[in-house]
């Protein structure tokens, strides 16, 4: 089943590339380094996704105490974590030819340093406490808490002023963007969210089999 | 009771974190200044970031001594821009940027780092259909930015 889920990824990830490379079109304005979009923006909604994983996961496991609750939201915020740095690498990436800079302290940008910081530190105390429960506890109370940063990460450039732009995408309204453009972003967001549960059944799995051994 | 307890706990951790989240954001979320705000109270020598929309025509480059004048408008007022680099890019006329830089006592801003600031819109080509190939192409023989 996950070996399926992995062969699966990879194929979306190929058709991926190819959406990136072959069919969407060079942009306008920016030129080739545009379809840096297709990592960047995936990434960050994968990231979103798995941090909302780990809210409902870690509410699931307050509420029933069960395991395996507990098990899915530690695989999904060290994903997500995967997935946030990506975001931040690949953003800095573009920022550097288009805006002139790496990085600069503006709401967006600080907002995603916080979020990236924040289940850092969700992975911190996990490790930092040994007894098993009491570490699921803190860290599921901690996972309900930080999933307040995804809604300040997403509305940060409509409340603030920002050097980034508002969405193109993710807003009431019809899209900034061509249809093709907006397509090669959904397949690529596919084979990322494949590639999010390829890692996340993997993780999972080594995490129970990790409490069987201890235990 | 335990339960009500750890509930009213939780309920404070996370409305302290949100409050210092959005109190910390707050502080520093005038990313910029707009022509007007600087224009209604600049200080000479101080140190601030302007954003607005590089005028039309008001770009002027010299490539032998790197000095780069424009202004920048809000739509209400303008402020005159030097600066002595290359601009990234997308830096351009009519389009959005922010300049970090001081107030000159001679009424004009200078400027120490350019910073393009780009439109959430996204264009093709006008011959879209197979231009993003072949564009591809002609950039991988060096031919592109």
């Amino acid at each position: 089943m996950t070996r399926v889920l992995g062969w699966l990824a990879a194929l979306a990830l190929l058709a991926g590339l190819g959406m990136a490379f072959a069919v969407a079109p060079r942009e306008a304005t920016q030129g080739t380094v545009q379809r840096i979009m297709y990592v960047h923006v995936p990434s960050v909604w994968v990231a979103y996704c798995a941090f909302v994983v780990v809210f409902v996961a870690s509410i699931a496991y307050l509420a029933t105490r069960a395991e395996a609750a507990d098990r899915l939201a530690h695989a999904s915020a060290e994903v997500g974590v995967l997935f946030t740095g990506l975001t931040i690498a690949t953003g800095s990436i573009w920022g550097k030819p288009t805006w002139g800079t790496w990085w600069t302290w503006d709401a967006r940008l600080t907002s995603v340093a916080v979020l990236f910081v924040m289940y850092v530190g969700y992975l911190l105390l996990r490790g930092m406490i040994d007894e098993g429960e009491r570490a699921a506890r803190y860290a599921a109370v901690l996972g309900v808490v930080a999933a307040l940063n995804i809604p300040l990460v997403h509305f940060s450039v409509l409340w603030w002023r920002t050097l980034h732009q508002p969405p193109s995408l993710m807003k009431p309204g019809p899209s900034s963007m061509p249809p093709v453009i907006v397509r090669a972003l959904l397949v690529n967001f596919a084979a990322f969210a494949l590639l999010y549960l390829y890692f996340v059944a993997k993780r999972v799995r080594l995490l129970r089999l990790e409490g069987e051994a201890g235990a | 009771m335990r339960k009500t307890k750890f509930i009213t706990g939780g309920a404070v951790i996370a409305a302290a974190l949100a409050y210092m989240i959005y109190a910390g954001v707050t502080q520093s979320a005038v990313y910029f200044v707009t022509p007007a705000e600087l224009r209604a109270s600049a200080v000479a020598g101080k140190a601030y970031r302007l954003g607005g929309m590089v005028l039309p025509g008001s770009v002027t480059w010299e490539p032998r001594t790197l000095a780069l004048h424009f202004t920048l408008g809000d739509g209400t007022a303008t402020v005159p821009v030097r600066h002595k680099g290359t601009p990234p890019d997308l830096f351009g006329e009519g389009r959005g940027a922010v300049v970090e830089g001081t107030w000159s006592a001679d009424g004009y801003f200078r400027a120490s780092l350019i910073l393009a600031k780009h439109s959430e819109e996204y264009k093709a080509p006008h011959d879209a259909s197979q231009a993003g190939y072949k564009e591809l192409i002609r950039t991988l023989q060096g031919d592109g930015r």
